[in-house]
């Protein structure tokens, strides 16, 4: 593979260009899936929760927001997967895992 | 990580993996939203340094399938191809390939406090390598310095580990991980005989966790790594402070990162949500020569300064320039990457 490129230039560029291109993104909406497989909507971990889900989503703000960004929706068929992988890496207590599963699958 | 193996014996060694704990997961009964998932990121990385680029496509594959009410297989891969100057005065460009598991464990949730894990894992010293490596989260392209110190270089461990929340109410919790590494060449499953573990408290309501670590290697020449960490992550502030101190027998150093946030989560403003200015400072210090304990040769400091961008449909954006400072050389470091996060069951489920 060959390429004659002025390397400083060409990342300075790029970044450039990605930042520019991500300026159109910034005005659209995340959709909201539907899973094609169940009637079941994706979870969608951006909507507002009730009253009884706020205990869950605190503690889903204390433990899994403190390393990334929550998903912006995913099947509900996998929370609890999710939630098992977390609990080992995290880690998270059992009582965490139940609140955060019932904050994800209300 | 794991040195340059032959990529097909690790696409294989994952292939079999994956499609073992699916046909398992596939026979056992599971609960409904306990189907086993895909995860990963997709993405492309620049890394300038010293004027020579290199270009890396790379994916990271992640398979999380459960197995009964108390068994979760875990694997991590990394799967990438880097395009880099050919040097020494010839123009043009090559290319090497790289093929790895990160991790591929079985956990066995004994009771809510305990966790018994089998096969290769991270090694649990620090936060970064468990928490903060994998590309779909990382706030920076490279890892930082004192990454290889407490982590024997590899950065996984091939034997047992266990792991849990020993104690948990809503003002502290306290975690801890304890772990024993064989000695393993094998070029997927590469590790040093060691043992180590960490222990992190953890106060929710301040939102502060100080943890310590501590690693002994036990091939060869025997050596202690120990290391603290500190984050503070406040719920109305703006701000994610994130700090490790690691030390070795022939080198120490500490890393410092703010992440900044311009807007909170409610906010309706997008652009300002999806901006995020990242700092990073590091240190190191060499008091006797290592040649493999991964860290500069000379006593080095280094300024991260990023801005990234988390964009709708899981797409980030991470830029950043590293000035890097040390009596050997003086370099500048130009960092871009775009990674594509995805996610989703393995099948429909029951």
């Amino acid at each position: 593979m060959t390429l004659n490129l002025s390397s400083r230039r060409f990342a300075a560029t790029l970044a450039l260009a990605l930042s520019l291109a991500s300026i159109p993104a910034l005005s659209m909406r995340p959709e909201r899936h539907q899973d094609g497989a169940s009637s079941a909507s994706r979870t969608d971990t951006t909507a507002r929760p009730s009253t009884t889900e706020r205990s869950g989503e605190a503690k889903f703000r204390q433990n899994c927001s403190r390393c990334h960004q929550a998903p912006q929706g995913f099947s509900p068929k996998i929370s609890g997967t999710i939630l098992r992988h977390m609990r080992v890496r995290a880690p998270l207590s059992a009582q965490d895992e139940r609140g955060i599963l019932r904050f994800l699958n209300p | 990580m794991f040195g340059y193996p032959e990529p097909r014996r690790g696409l294989r060694c994952l292939a079999t993996a994956a499609l073992t704990s699916l046909f398992l997961s596939a026979v056992l009964p599971i609960a409904a939203q306990d189907v086993p998932l895909i995860s990963g990121g997709a993405g492309f990385v620049t890394s300038t340094n010293a004027g020579n680029t290199t270009y890396i496509p790379v994916i990271s594959p992640l398979l999380a399938a459960p197995l009964g009410e108390h068994f979760l297989v875990e694997s991590r891969a990394t799967i990438l191809d880097s395009y880099f100057p050919k040097g020494r005065g010839q123009s043009g460009y090559t290319s090497s390939s790289f093929v790895g598991l990160s991790y591929l464990q079985l956990d066995y949730l004994a009771n809510p406090h305990l966790t018994v894990v089998a096969g290769e894992f991270l090694t649990p010293f620090g936060t970064y390598n468990e928490r903060l490596s994998p590309i779909w989260i990382s706030n920076f392209e490279s890892a930082p310095l004192i990454f290889s110190l407490g982590t024997m270089s590899t950065a996984s461990s091939v034997g047992g580990m266990l792991r849990g929340s020993a104690f948990s109410n809503e003002n502290v919790s306290l975690d801890y991980a304890a772990y024993f590494s064989a000695a393993s060449t094998n070029e997927q499953f590469n590790s040093q005989r060691a043992a180590g573990g960490r222990g992190s408290l953890y106060f929710p309501k301040a939102r502060v966790e100080l943890g310590g670590s501590y690693g002994r290697l036990l091939q060869a020449t025997h050596q202690n790594f120990s290391g603290i960490h500190l984050w503070w992550e406040p719920a109305d502030a703006l701000v994610k402070f994130r700090s490790e101190y690691a030390h070795g027998a022939h080198s120490q150093g500490y890393w410092m990162e703010s992440e900044f946030h311009l807007a909170g989560a409610s906010s309706g403003n997008a652009l300002r949500r999806a901006v995020q200015p990242v700092v990073r400072w590091q240190q190191t210090f060499r008091s006797s020569p290592d040649p493999n304990d991964g860290l500069p040769g000379v006593d080095t400091k280094r300024v991260d300064l990023g801005l990234d961008f988390l964009l709708p449909h899981e797409v980030r954006i991470n830029s950043s320039y590293s000035r890097q400072l040390s009596s050997a050389q003086n370099s500048n470091i130009w960092q871009t990457g775009i990674v594509y996060r995805f996610l989703f069951p393995t099948w429909r489920g029951k």
